[in-house]
């Protein structure tokens, strides 16, 4: 599904990923944790197209195909899915019509006919149920007003659309309260059907009792320092991120 | 230069205007100042980023008189929703009642020329109004117009009524066989609590070059309540100066909308002068150009008394070699306090040889006001850019989106529905917006 092989990866003239390697079969859930400035949103950014980063070794192959030779809308198309952060406003774009405009780019891609409206509201009514958000809010300005929670739960919506092979959660807890991250986590769960894989990046452990990841990494100074199962993300809260500084060797400071 | 100050020079003197009155002196005035001052060059600083001079040193016809278009030229270019409209054509600047369509009852709307309207029931509004704007532009240009201004249209709104058919004004240069200079001049008075909607376009038919040089002067009463949407999308043959002066003479809203979409050089002057407290105003503006088009708009609000509020609003949309110009002015007199006076220009370009100059300006003599203005010029947002594509949509019509909805705001306040969609058709073809 996803092979990630050497990955490196700068911004202007400051090296952020400095050889990252790892592998994403079908329906595996991967949790990257990491402390700030590890380099886990950078890796959500790159892997999605962003243009501010510039790719400087590796390489990674999707679905059989090298990643960066596609566009960010080919890599979506392709079934790539990145859940922003931080997802952008759009004012005078409603969600509605927006999504509509992505589905149906997507099925041109693959060769598919355009939905038509009562297939499409029928998708829709069916999607907005499973991330328990409202029409009235996908009528509206994309994420233009939108509460921290309102926003996760839209990307969440997006993503049961345009049904992706691989989704990216690019830390959806920030920002969220108990009960919204109760719910996206929850929407989220609802998407996992043993061939959708998903990597889930993340600061704190608290997301992850409600995903739960088949194997969790550990990015620290732009390289995966250590993996495990579940339980790893379980130390990791227990301990805090200091506890990989001292296994790598490192002074921790007081 | 001179060929032009011939051809008005000689045009007055045989076509003389033999009545007397304000009609006569504003005539009057009009050639004397426009002998004195000629057309403004770039060292005028009202006209520093519009060179109309090089625009005018043409040889132009202005043969009012010419009627060789026919019902069926002007079906041609008929708006949409016509149907339930008022239409007054103009040809080469002046009213064409055998070509126009009256649906309103005379109760509700009188259409009569100026000349008599300077004789009658209305003589006292023609007399305190017309050539009003002559004080915010005392240059050759308005002087010109002032010098044929008896040609002109009246039209006065009866107290009371809303106009039910809205009025599109259709300004039509005929340019089939040479080239038209036109200056079509109208006086619009809406009366106590009345409301009206107005369309006006200008258009040439042919390939010849054609100038409009538009006054129009509105007065509104108290309660009044009016809707004027300008339209401009002609070849780039096609240049014009077009001057929209109101003067909110009592409490009363005005809306305003105008649509730049194609041509040559294109002046906007647009005044809203606010004589009775709490009166209320808003101006929006949207243009959306490409190739060798220049597109001005320079706006005017003088707030008088207190208590008023406007609003404004411009976007541009700035293509190829296009120039946009935005010059907007708000005064704020020493009876005005309590004004609230806000201004906006945001400007997107889209081409490295696309060029805008925006200029804010604000004169305050009130002390306790409320004023904003702001200007931006930039390119698309690359964050909102990134998202959409990242969801699947392609870099073209991500673009087409995000500008489509940057244009949409500004389309969204026009209130005529067919008008509104008639623009968003040009709009969004013009951006490869297909949804």
């Amino acid at each position: 599904m996803l092979s990630i092989k050497n990955l490196q990866a700068r911004i202007e003239e400051k090296e952020i990923l400095k050889g990252i390697n790892l592998d994403i079969k079908p329906g595996e859930v991967h949790a990257i944790m990491g402390p700030n400035g590890s380099g886990k949103s950078t890796l959500a950014s790159v892997l999605a197209g962003r243009a501010d980063y510039e790719v400087t070794g590796g390489e990674v192959e999707f679905n059989g195909k090298n990643l960066f030779e596609l566009s960010p809308e080919d890599r979506s198309r392709e079934g790539l899915f990145l859940a922003f952060q931080y997802p952008v406003e759009i004012p005078g774009v409603s969600t509605t019509n927006f999504i509509k405009t992505a589905v149906n780019e997507i099925r041109k891609y693959r060769g598919e006919e355009p939905m038509d409206a009562v297939q499409f509201l029928k998708k829709m009514k069916e999607k907005m149920k499973l991330v328990e958000i409202d029409q009235s809010l996908l009528s509206r300005s994309l994420n233009e007003g939108f509460s921290g929670g309102e926003k996760k739960r839209n990307e969440i919506f997006q993503m049961a659309m345009l049904e992706p092979t691989l989704a990216i959660l690019d830390e959806t807890d920030s920002g969220l309260d108990i009960d919204a991250l109760r719910i996206v986590a929850e929407g989220v769960n609802k998407l996992r059907d043993g061939n959708r894989s998903f990597l889930v990046i993340t600061h704190y452990q608290r997301l992850l009792d409600y995903i739960v990841p088949d194997h969790v990494h550990v990015l620290y100074k732009g390289r995966i320092v250590k993996s495990g199962g579940k339980e790893l993300a379980l130390e990791l809260e227990e301990r805090g991120y200091d506890f990989i500084k001292e296994e790598l060797g490192e002074s921790v400071e007081a | 230069m001179s060929e032009l100050k011939e051809l008005i020079q000689n045009k007055y003197n045989n076509e003389a205007f033999d009545g007397n009155g304000s009609l006569q002196s504003l005539s009057q005035k009009g050639i004397q100042l426009f002998n004195d001052q000629g057309i403004p060059t770039v060292k005028h600083e009202e006209w520093k980023y519009t060179r109309i001079a090089n625009v005018l040193n043409k040889d132009f016809s202005y043969a009012v008189n010419a009627t060789a278009v026919t019902k069926a030229d002007v079906d041609d270019v008929r708006l949409p929703g016509n149907e339930s409209a008022n239409e007054l054509v103009f040809i080469n600047g002046i009213y064409h009642a055998e070509l126009s369509t009256v649906r309103s009852s005379a109760d509700e709307l009188v259409i009569v020329p100026l000349s008599e309207a300077a004789k009658g029931e209305y003589k006292a509004v023609v007399d305190a109004n017309l050539g009003h704007s002559a004080n915010y532009h005392p240059d050759g240009i308005n002087a010109m117009n002032n010098a044929f201004a008896y040609q002109g249209l009246f039209v006065a709104v009866k107290k009371n009524k809303t106009v039910e058919h809205p009025l599109y004004c259709y300004y039509i240069n005929d340019a089939r066989s040479n080239s038209v200079l036109s200056q079509p001049r109208t006086l619009i008075h809406v009366g106590v609590n009345a409301e009206v909607f107005l369309v006006e376009e200008e258009i040439t038919i042919g390939s010849s070059d054609s100038f409009t040089n538009r006054v129009s002067e509105i007065i509104v009463e108290e309660n009044a309540n009016v809707h004027i949407y300008k339209i401009q999308n002609e070849d780039s043959h096609s240049s014009c100066v077009k001057t929209t002066h109101v003067r909110q003479v009592g409490v009363s809203k005005v809306n305003s909308v105008t649509l730049t979409l194609n041509g040559g050089t294109i002046r906007n002057n647009l005044n809203f002068i606010l004589e009775a407290p709490g009166c209320e105003s808003h101006m929006y503006g949207l243009y959306c150009v490409k190739g060798e088009t220049h597109v001005d708009n320079h706006t005017i609000v003088d707030n008088v008394m207190p208590n008023s509020f406007s609003n404004e609003l411009y976007k541009g949309i700035i293509d190829e070699n296009a120039t946009g110009v935005f010059n907007g002015k708000i005064f704020v007199r020493q009876d005005a306090q309590k004004t609230n006076a806000y201004q906006s220009n945001k400007n997107v370009l889209l081409s490295d040889t696309a060029n805008v100059n925006t200029k804010p300006q604000l004169e305050i003599f009130a002390d306790d006001v409320k004023c904003s203005h702001g200007c931006t010029v930039g390119r698309l947002d690359e964050e909102a850019l990134f998202y959409l594509r990242a969801r699947g949509v392609g870099e073209k019509a991500a673009k087409a989106l995000l500008l489509h909805a940057f244009a949409g705001e500004i389309l969204d306040k026009i209130e005529l529905e067919p008008i509104r969609k008639y623009a968003d058709v040009i709009i969004s073809e013009r951006l490869g917006f297909e949804f």
